[in-house]
Formats: C-alpha cells, structure tokens, sequence
C-alpha cells in the first residue's frame, strides 16, 4: 500500500521587545541567570500584569503579512498546569479566540536543478496567538536550578493545518516562515538562541483517504535541518511499524538531531485538562480598523512578491532573486541601485551585488550595513562599464578599491589609471591589421561564413592595446578591415 | 472629656498635629502603648515594627518643622492587613506558606500612603488569605472582638477592624472580596468602605478573586473614610483593571452633603435569618432617612438568591488561579520531606495551606474542569452580569440602597465550624462585590447585649462621594460610632 505523510508544524517565535509580556523588566538573551526578572516574572505575591502593546503591535503585524484574520478583540486567558518554570503555575495565553485566524505561508519546494524555480504551494494556517514563554531548567546530578531570565518573554504560536507532505515541505515552511519574521522586524529567529522554536505533529495514512491518521508530536527539534531530518525519520518509522503489522500509538517522541534517532517521551492518552479561563487581572484590548492600518504600513513585501516583481520588472534570472530577495537589507540595497541605475541595467546591478559585493562581505567578515560602497555609488560603477570608461577587468579592479575605501568608482579608476583608453583610431587600426595578418586560419574561416571565427583576432588586439581597447570599436574596426580585405 | 489620643479620629489628628499641639511621635508612641496594653487580649496583630513607625513618625516631625508637611495623613498610624505588601515587611496574609515571607516591594495603596506621609504601622490578622468571615482561619490564631473577647470581629479583615475598635491604630487598610471590609466593620462597629471595582489599586494585594478583591479604609468616622479614600484611590499603570477618571474631592463632597436624597430598600435583603435586632436597627435607620426628608422606596433586586453561589464559583475558581503560585520553588513553605518535585508541590501546599484555603482551591479547581465549566463557571458570569443589571436598574430609582451589613451580630469563637454556616453571614455583602459596586458599613446601633449592628449603604458606580455624603448624614445625628469599647 502507498502511504502520504500529514505534518503539521507549532513554532513558537519569541518577539523582538525590548521588555516582557506583561511587566516592565528587559527581555534578553545570554544575561548572568536570574537577573532579567522581577516581582512580576517571578510570580511574588500581589503582583499583577499590565500588557505589553509592543508585543501585540508585532503580532498583529505578523498576522497582516500572513493575510490572517485579525480579532476585534485581544482576549487573555489563563493556561494552568504545574511546572517550576513556570512561576505562576499558569501561563498567560490565548484560548478561544485567538489574535490571528487563517492566513497562509507560501513556499517554495526545491526545483530540478539549484537554478530552476521550484513549485510554489500555500501552507494554511489554523491561527497565531500571543501568549508569555517560560523559564528554563538546568539539571544537575542531585538537583535543578531554574533561570528566570526567559520568563515571561512575549511569544507567539503559529499553528499550521495538517497540510504539509513531506520533510522538504516541512524545511520549506520554516524557512519562508523564518524570512516573513526576520524581514517583518518581529523576531531575530535565531533557534539557537530558542527565537524560534518547532514541534511536529506527524501522522501517515494509506494515499487517497482523508481522514487522519494517529499523530506523533515531534519535539526538541532545534534547527531547521533538524526539523527535515527528524520528519523524515518519523515518516520512514511509522512506514516500518505498519509494515510489520504494528500500530502508532499516540505519543510525543524526541528527536536528536545528532545521532539522528528518536525516543519516547511520554504518551498522550492522558489529555491534559489546562483549566482554561478569562484572566481577570487582564482587560480585553479592542483592535480598530486605524491600529491594524498604521500597522499594515509598516509590513515589508513577503520575499516571494518580491521575486515575482524582480521577474518581471527587472527581468532578474531565478538564481539572482533567489538571493536577494531572502535577505530584505540586502534586496533593499539592490532596489536602490537599480534604481539610480536604471531598470534596464538591473541585472549588472544584481551581479555586481551577488558575484562581488557579498564575495568581498564574506571575505571580510563584514555585515551589508558595513559596506562602504553606497547603492548609487555600485549604480555609478555599472554606468561606467556600460559606457564603455570601465573595461569589466578593470572595473573589478575598481569595485575592490571602492570596497576598501568607500572612494566614487570614477575617483578610483583616475587615481589608479585604471579608465579605458579613449579610442585612438589609427592605433587600433594597426593592431587589427597585424592581428589579420598573423591568423590566416581564422581569416579564411570568417570569410567563408563562420562569424564567431573574428573572435580570434580579438584577443592579440586587446593584449596590444593592453586590455584598454573599447570591444565595440575592436569588433567594429575587425569587421571594416575584413569587408575590404 | 476629649477622646484619649488613640482613640481619635485621623481630621482631629491631622489638626492637631498640623498646629503642634501633638506630635508624630507623641501619637505613634500613644498607639504602640496602646497596644502593648491591649493586643495580648485582642490578638489583631501578625507583626508589628515599633521601632520603624517611630521612625517614621521622626521623619514626619522633621518635614513638618521643616514646612513641608505632605498633606492631612503626615504622622497618621495606618495599620495594614497582612495581604498587603510593604517593602522590607512580612507578608504572611495569616498563612503557615508565607510564614517567613517578606515583601521585597511595595504595594502601590502604601505608595500612596508613604507619599501623603502616613506612619505605616503594623501587620494585622486575617482569615487565611482572606478565605472567611471570623479571623478565625487564621495560621497564626483567631482575632477577638473587642466589644466581647469571647466572640469573633468578623472576616477576614478581622484584624483590622478589631485593632481600630481597640484604639490600636487610627485607622487601617483591609479588603474586601464578598464583605471582608463591611462584615468585620460592622461588627467591631467602626466604619468600613469598599470603594466600586477598579477605584483603589490592587497592585501590591495579594490576590484572592481578583475580579472582586478591592481595598479600602477602615475609619472612625466618614470623614475620615473620605480623607483616607482620597490617598489610595486613582489610576495605577501596574493595574490593567484600575480606573482612569478623575477622583474628586471626596472630603469637600462629604462635607457638603448628599445631592440626591432617594434611598431604596431591596425586600430581598430582608428574609429568613435576619436578626430581629439588627432587623430594628435597619429599619429605625430607614424612619430616619424619611424624617431627614428622603424619599423611601422598596426595590427589587430578583437574581439576590443566586449571589452566593454565583460568588463561590467565581471566587473559588480565581483563587484555584491566584493560589497556584504557592509551591514551594521560588519562596513560601517548601516541605522538607518530598522526594520529587510533583510530591514537593503535593506536601508543600498540603503542609503550607489551611483547611478553608484547601476547601476553596478545590471547589475553584472543580468548576473550571474540562467538562464542568460552561455548567458552573461560564454560567455563573452569566449570573453575575444579570445581578448587576439588577442594581443599575435600581438605581434608574433610587440613588442609594440601605440594607443591613450583616444577617447576625459578632458571633463567638467556634459557633459556625459549618463552612455553610459561615458563608451565609456574607448574603448582604457579596451581591455588591458581583456588581463591582461601592458599599459602607456605619456604626448603626448596638443590641441589647452590647454589640455593635452594622448599616450597610450601597452607592452607583465610581460614586463614593455621594456615598459617603448619604453615610454621614445618619452619623452625624448618633453617636453610635463614639462608643468605645470596655477593654
């Protein structure tokens, strides 16, 4: 029998505030433990939580780019469980109306070749809601210690319907996921630092039916590849298991991504009863049509609406935008450039942006907000080799130099001497001749019909006038002399 | 013969300090010696820091020498329920799990009362976090009424009730979740407000049912509710639930006199249970109204049956909450002999909690259940919004209600070990916490054997002034609330 993977993903992404959910203290990551904490993260009696509206803008922003619902109302309610990291012994979170509902993620699967686009799909999302994360748990040999520090930070759930297919889907998901966050100013995602953070509910049914099979939620999967690995690995243990004639059993197993095994945690047949209730220390907060609005202004495109107007209004190749448009600084860069070069030279632009300027950033260890090459100063360059003032060679000369010192590239290329000689016919002329002269191979080629043969004169006329030769007035003069020839 | 320091109100303090007769020092040391001489019987105290209220006193001398007197509070002893935190103090709200516990912060009401100057003095007995009506739930034994030390002061603000009826301090903070205030008010006979939901900040209280708990004053006299109400009522930015209007001048308002002068009289707050005496004190309060010119009229208030279960879903499901943090890891009673962490929390609050505590964390876990909540809890809010609606629409007729505070005078220790028994004292009381309303309870009469009778008067939303106006109309023709008690 032919089976189907059903994934659905939970990512928690911690917000990018500068305090916590619901009291004053800072939100951080890397601090002594235990000191990013107060009366009111650590839970002491009397205190009570005033919300966080950053938090709430970021979240709804988030939920605007996701084309989600927004709720008219921003309800709180309290999720009570038992757990020393949390201090409350309930967590501050949304139950029954979340601030976000629908809403979609687009991704992009891999294509046949790293230079062909591949298929494009819309992953569904159940709902995003805001809620408070909690401390963190070191164990000891005889005892625990609990750090304070991520308590309380503003976090937010995003849940997906059960409709991805398969590992790379699942890779895919994060990974555009991922980019809306980052380039959305909502979170740094760094899953290292737990920004971000998944579980995978997995479940695998004979192709063609349509209900659910039992699920297996996946946790600890702590980078984006480990997310791949792990799904891939339970689609392929669930397969064994009902090849043997066995059955899944509902259960939350623990993936390692080291050893790439898994194990199980505990099973799920015990629901736990959360006690769910409306938080009384808490307001509703009304959400109106101006707040959604002053805050939809500030959403950047989503990386794909980015590359599908780099198509057609730059006429980019896949492979540039691939590049650009996942890293929103450096597409924003580009756009600047093309900008004050001209849509037609965009590609030079793109080039210059993805061949040199980000081999020169990674040679020197440097972030695109370091480069001292400004946009209009890359445009400037590409103007110069399109007027032919910049030989290509000689302009990588010049962009190296810009790179160092943040000089115009036409500053550059006069204190290096670097322009292109300005056309000395007579010269150029001789060159030609002499270069005719010494290929009768190439010559009696062209003249019978094989054009690319005048290729062959080229190279012995640029290594006379040393590089510094205009090819237009090369090719051009070549083409002369052979006609009368 | 004038009042013996102790015994006398915050307004006849705040003048004689103001014009030197008296000092700060001279009426704290008054206050301590008082209760020195008188605690050991009342037992109204859970800690007291003698030498940080002289001091304090100190330093309110010195500003007033120094000119910069802070407002009619400078150098007044307040004494404060032990639910309310106050930085460098204990904190125990009358509970074996916060027996060692001490604040590390301040409430933002003693915020408040530091800023207007008041001596904060002490840390007065409770029902174990505010779960009762007779302080007899307390870790660290009952409180005793003092007008009879054999009976109960009321709950759970007992202490504070009784150690202002003791001349232990001139006047005290308590809290008010379903009567805590007005019940123990009304039997230590002293006046006590709980002003409407969202008026005082509730930061800095330890929580009960937080969408019921309030503080408030307990006072010798209205005026002195009004002046206290001043200090602690305002917007509080750590309070998403305080309220943003402006607050009047709650002294001047008293002073002038209620506006309106139609009072309503819930029949529903009249039935089986009442006692006769305080029944008469009621309505001898009524034909006094009528004679002051007021117009009297029966209201109805239907859904007044429904209150007390309405209240203890509601209540006990937030404390079920509130309560959770009470554990064990992060400070409190931790039990020494639990092997693992779950059996930690297990013994640590089996240890920690007191019976009542444990009846109402249950009951509140219970109604919030998987299953169980839309029947009990959702179902109770439903309630709740039709016995505010109740009020509103009295009040499209009236603009105050009188009713008594409690069914029953101050009863003796141990006469209602029945928690059903118990819970009935609060009929009166707990329908204005549904409502969010304000309430005071007055001094209204004694009864033959000599216990003070409570006169509860209810007041609209946010209207306190126009409350306290009503109340002191009747307090100033008695006297009831110049009695004091034989200690």
């Amino acid at each position: 029998m032919n089976y189907e993977a059903v994934i659905g993903l939970e990512v928690h992404v911690q917000i990018k505030t500068r305090s916590k959910m619901f009291t004053r203290v800072a939100s951080g990551y890397g601090h002594e433990p235990n000191t990013l904490t107060d009366p009111v993260v650590l839970a002491l009696p009397g205190v009570l939580p005033v919300m966080n509206k950053a938090a709430l803008d970021a979240v709804i922003k988030a939920g605007l780019m996701l084309g989600c619902e927004i709720a008219p109302v921003c309800k709180w309610d309290r999720k009570q469980y038992f757990y020393p990291d949390s201090p409350k012994n309930y967590q501050i979170s949304q139950y029954d109306q979340p601030i976000c509902l629908g809403g979609a993620v687009e991704i992009e699967l891999p294509g046949s070749a790293r230079n062909v686009m591949g298929e494009h799909k819309s992953i569904p999302l159940t709902r995003i809601h805001l809620e408070e994360d909690v401390g963190k748990l070191n164990h000891g040999a005889t005892d625990s210690l609990i750090d304070f520090n991520r308590a309380g930070t503003p976090l937010m759930e995003i849940v997906s319907e059960p409709a991805l297919r398969s590992a790379d889907e699942a890779f895919a998901y994060l990974t555009a996921l991922r980019a809306i966050m980052v380039q959305g100013g909502i979170s740094d995602c760094d899953m290292e630092k737990g920004q971000l953070r998944c579980d995978a509910n997995i479940s695998i049914r004979p192709v063609g039916q349509t209900t659910l099979g039992t699920k297996v939620e996946l946790k600890n999967l702590n980078s984006i590849s480990f997310v791949r690995d792990g799904i891939a690995h339970e689609i392929k243990r669930q397969m064994a298991v009902l090849a043997r004639g066995g059955t899944i059993v509902q259960e939350t197993r623990d993936y390692d991504g080291q050893t790439g095994a898994s194990q199980s945690l505990r099973s799920k047949e015990m629901a736990h009863d959360y006690r769910y209730f409306p938080d009384p220390d808490l307001m509703p907060v009304q959400v109106d049509q101006a707040w959604k609005e002053r805050l939809r202004a500030g959403c950047p495109e989503l990386p794909f609406d980015r590359q599908r107007r780099y198509f057609t209004d730059f006429q980019l190749p896949y492979t540039l935008t691939s590049v650009l448009v996942w890293d929103r600084a450096l597409a924003e860069y580009f756009e600047a450039a093309a900008c004050a070069a001209g849509n037609d030279k965009a590609q030079a632009v793109g080039n210059w942006i993805v061949n040199d300027l980000l081999r020169e950033l990674g040679q020197a260890g440097l972030a695109l907000a370091d480069s001292k090459v400004r946009p209009e100063q890359l445009a400037e360059l590409v103007r110069l080799v399109d007027t032919g003032v910049l030989l290509t060679g000689a302009a990588k000369e010049v962009f190296v130099e810009m790179f160092a010192t943040g000089e115009a590239p036409a500053a550059v290329a006069r204190r290096r001497g670097l322009e292109a000689a300005p056309t000395d016919a007579g010269a150029l002329e001789q060159w030609c001749r002499e270069a005719i002269a010494g290929n009768d191979k190439a010559r009696a080629e062209f003249k019978s019909g094989k054009d690319s043969a005048i290729n062959a004169f080229k190279g012995p006329v640029m290594k006379a006038a040393k590089g510094k030769a205009d090819p237009k007035a090369v090719d051009a003069t070549l083409r002369r002399l052979l006609a009368g020839d | 013969m004038a009042a013996e320091i102790h015994y006398q109100t915050i307004a006849t303090l705040a003048a004689r300090l103001a014009a030197g007769e008296l000092s700060a020092v001279e009426l704290m040391q008054a206050v301590i010696d008082r209760t020195r001489a008188v605690d050991d019987r009342v037992r109204a105290f859970n800690s007291r820091d003698e030498a940080d209220a002289l001091a304090q006193a100190a330093a309110s001398d010195a500003r007033r020498s120094a000119g910069e007197a802070m407002g009619p509070l400078d150098g007044i002893p307040v004494a404060l329920k032990d639910v309310i935190a106050v930085e460098g103090q204990p904190l125990t709200a009358s509970s074996r799990m916060l027996a060692d516990f001490v604040s590390p912060y301040d409430a933002t009401v003693v915020k408040k009362l530091r800023q207007a100057g008041a001596v904060l003095w002490g840390r007065l007995n409770l029902d174990e976090f505010a779960m009762g009506s007779s302080t007899e739930n307390s870790a660290f034994g009952a409180t005793h009424n003092p007008w009879d030390l054999s009976r109960v002061p009321g709950g759970s603000s007992g202490g504070s009730a009784a150690a202002l009826a003791a001349g232990e301090a001139i006047a005290t903070l308590g809290s008010d979740t379903g009567g805590s205030i007005r019940q123990p008010a009304a039997f230590c006979g002293v006046v006590g407000l709980k002003p409407s939901y969202g008026l005082v900040s509730r930061y800095g209280l330890i929580a009960f049912a937080s969408s019921l708990d309030q503080v408030g004053p307990f006072t010798r006299t209205v005026e002195d509710a009004a002046m206290l109400l001043q200090v602690l009522a305002g917007h509080d930015p750590l309070d998403s639930t305080s309220f943003t209007a402006e607050i009047p001048d709650y002294r001047a308002a008293v002073c002038a006199g209620p506006r309106s002068r139609r009072l309503g009289i819930p029949k529903e707050y009249f039935g089986a249970g009442l006692d006769p005496e305080v029944a008469a004190a009621v309505r001898a309060a009524i034909a006094f109204y009528a004679a002051q010119g007021w117009e009297i009229q029966e209201v109805s208030l239907p859904h007044t049956e429904f209150c007390l279960d309405t209240y203890y879903i509601i209540a006990t499901a937030e404390a079920s909450s509130n309560l959770a943090r009470y554990d064990g890891i992060r400070y409190g009673h931790r039990s020494q002999s639990a092997g693992d962490v779950t059996e930690l929390y297990e013994k640590s609050r089996a240890e920690g909690f007191g019976a009542e505590v444990k009846r109402r964390i249950i009951l509140g876990t219970y109604v919030l259940s998987s299953g169980y909540y839309d029947a009990y809890y959702r179902r109770a809010q439903q309630v709740r919004t039709l016995i505010r609606s109740d009020f509103l629409r009295a009040y499209e007729q009236v603009d105050a209600l009188l009713t008594p505070t409690s069914p029953m005078p101050a009863f003796r220790h141990g006469e209602k070990a029945d928690p059903l028994a118990m819970y009935l004292c609060d009929i009166y009381t707990i329908g204005v916490n549904l409502a969010g309303l304000p309430a005071i309870s007055i001094p209204g009469g004694f009864t033959q054997a000599g216990l003070p009778i409570g006169l509860q008067l209810i007041g609209r939303p946010f209207r306190e002034a126009e409350l306290l106006a009503t109340a002191r109309n009747y307090e100033q023709a008695h006297d009831w609330h110049q009695r004091r008690p034989n200690l």
